[in-house]
């Protein structure tokens, strides 16, 4: 199939779903609707409100602070989780003694913290922050934790054939094989920083996304509800797109998907 | 009887211990696999290899040639036995050795370029030196227009070709291979021996080589070593190889001589072959 043919039929995917969805919630069918807009919006609506909230600017407040919000999350839950996984995975004896806690609190739904959080740090960013920051952290804490440990033992008996010392090795072998690992959950760690903020927003906030959807729901506004998830949703393919390509950057050593992994 | 002939003779010839290269002596390696489980790989074995000279060892599968390495290079600790390198006995890493791994050992973040150049840097050679050798080192095998290509990018022969380059630009007095171009197709294998062939005759270091390949072993080195099957392998042969150097691996095996010996060598190895393959079958 061509790019052009794909191109295409993606984009009729769209276009059928939209004219269904018109179609379903403006024109009865044996007399009824099938699609009550008062549950299920229209198109039209849906995207006069975008319209106006891109037109009026009040839209750039909120996802400026979704996204202040998301990349705070990441930043510090990748150093929180490439710290804490090299140091346990350098220290059995420390990994054992955590091990329960870590599995603990990795089990439990972080949603949970959400009211912690905000009664801690507030309705500010903050608390949208820790809450990102528990979801990514123990991503990548696993990534790096499993990386520094499945360092090829060929290749660390090698490093130190050439003479490598222990501060070399982390330099030259467990640092770029922990990264490599961490990057390639870099998708699900972005993607879990958003959901953070915007689940954050949601339970309490003053602004963001999730703020704009929240109200929306208040007020039984349900083209702002479908306003807000496809402001998201295409928010979040913007964020996915500039991730794959930091990815390609970073990642060019290794072989592509199908090659067998070095 | 013959064989035993020539084991007393390479013996007597490799006395002199102090300029040995490599002295293995009584040499025990022995794994724990569970608690009560102890695996002997080797037993007692005896090794002298004179600087300068190539020695090769062949054996049956899993007949703990590799572990013999390691110990030479310090990765393993024998259980009873000395290991002697130039004198001085191996207490941890062998800081003299090079080793050519068996798997693929090269970094696989770093270019071809890095590669080689990582281990000059280790040991505190500015980056802009290292990278102007590992770059002469790379034309030295045939690769520097390969020079920014990752290793994946490589073919198998061209890696092994890196590996080489990234553990002779340490200039090690002594060099360990562990097949090394096993995994190689015949034609590669063949390109790969000589080009060490030359490596070597460059400025001849000690070569451990070992290989299950016996036409490999004998084209290469100066002397062949024979180990039994494991578990609790020995040395059981020695032979020195007749052939004139400088050889070409493709036409030393056309020798009346190579023949003589392939046979000599290849009675007494494929007993320990046929055992090798019993015992892994039993397990």
């Amino acid at each position: 199939m061509s790019r052009i043919n794909l191109l295409l039929l993606q984009v009729l995917v769209a276009v059928v779903s939209i004219a269904l969805w018109h179609v379903l919630t403006t024109y009865p069918i044996f007399g009824k609707l099938l699609l009550p807009p008062f549950f299920f919006s229209n198109p039209v609506d849906v995207a006069a409100q975008i319209v106006a909230w891109f037109s009026s600017g009040v839209i750039w407040k909120h996802l400026w602070v979704t996204l202040i919000e998301s990349i705070l999350a990441f930043v510090l839950g990748s150093i929180g989780g490439v710290l804490v996984g090299f140091w346990f995975a350098r220290q059995p004896r420390v990994a054992a003694v955590f091990d329960p806690y870590v599995k603990m609190v990795n089990a439990l739904p972080r949603v949970v913290l959400a009211p912690i959080f905000a009664l801690w740090l507030g309705l500010g960013i903050w608390s949208k922050v820790a809450l990102g920051f528990t979801l990514v952290f123990f991503i990548v804490f696993f990534n790096v934790y499993q990386g520094v440990k499945e360092v090829s033992p060929t290749v660390l008996a090698n490093a130190r054939m050439l003479g490598m010392s222990e501060r070399q090795l982390m330099r030259h072998v467990y640092w770029p094989s922990a990264l490599s690992w961490m990057f390639s959950s870099l998708h699900t760690a972005v993607g879990f920083a958003v959901v953070g903020a915007v689940v954050g927003e949601y339970l309490g906030a003053a602004a963001g996304l999730g703020y704009l959807i929240q109200q929306a729901e208040g007020v039984f506004d349900v083209a702002g509800v479908f306003a807000g998830m496809f402001v998201l949703a295409a928010f979040v393919i913007v964020i996915d797109t500039v991730v794959s390509l930091i990815e390609k950057r970073l990642l060019i050593w290794r072989p592509a998907v199908g090659d067998a992994r070095p | 009887m013959a064989e035993n002939a020539a084991v007393a003779a390479s013996n007597t010839q490799n006395a002199r211990a102090s300029d040995a290269a490599i002295v293995l002596d009584d040499v025990v390696v022995a794994f724990r696999l569970a608690d009560d489980v102890v695996y002997t790989a080797v037993e007692r074995a005896t090794l002298h290899v004179a600087d300068g000279e190539f020695v090769a060892i062949v054996g049956p599968t899993g007949c703990g040639k590799s572990t013999l390495l390691n110990v030479t290079a310090g990765l393993v600790t024998p259980a009873a036995g000395a290991v002697n390198i130039f004198g001085n006995s191996l207490s941890s890493l062998n800081r003299q050795a090079g080793y050519l791994f068996q798997a693929d050992a090269l970094f696989p973040w770093k270019t071809a370029l890095e590669n080689v150049a990582i281990g000059l840097e280790t040991s505190g050679t500015p980056v802009t030196d290292a990278r102007a050798r590992a770059r002469e080192w790379l034309a030295r095998v045939g690769l520097e227009a390969f020079a920014d290509r990752y290793p994946h990018m490589l073919s198998g022969g061209q890696r092994k070709r890196v590996g080489l380059a990234q553990v002779l630009i340490r200039d090690p007095k002594i060099l360990l291979m562990d097949e090394p171009f096993g995994p190689l197709d015949a034609q590669t294998r063949q390109i790969m021996g000589n080009l060490l062939l030359d490596l070597w005759t460059a400025d001849r270091k000690a070569v451990l080589f070992v290989t299950h390949d016996l036409e490999e072993a004998i084209a290469l080195s100066d002397r062949v070593v024979i180990m039994s099957a494991g578990p609790a392998a020995r040395i059981i042969g020695d032979w020195r190889v007749p052939l004139t150097r400088p050889r070409d691996i493709s036409e030393v095996k056309l020798d009346p001589a190579f023949h003589e010996l392939h046979h000599d060598i290849w009675q007494k190895l494929k007993a320990e072959v046929l055992k090798g393959y019993a015992w892994s079958e039993r397990v």
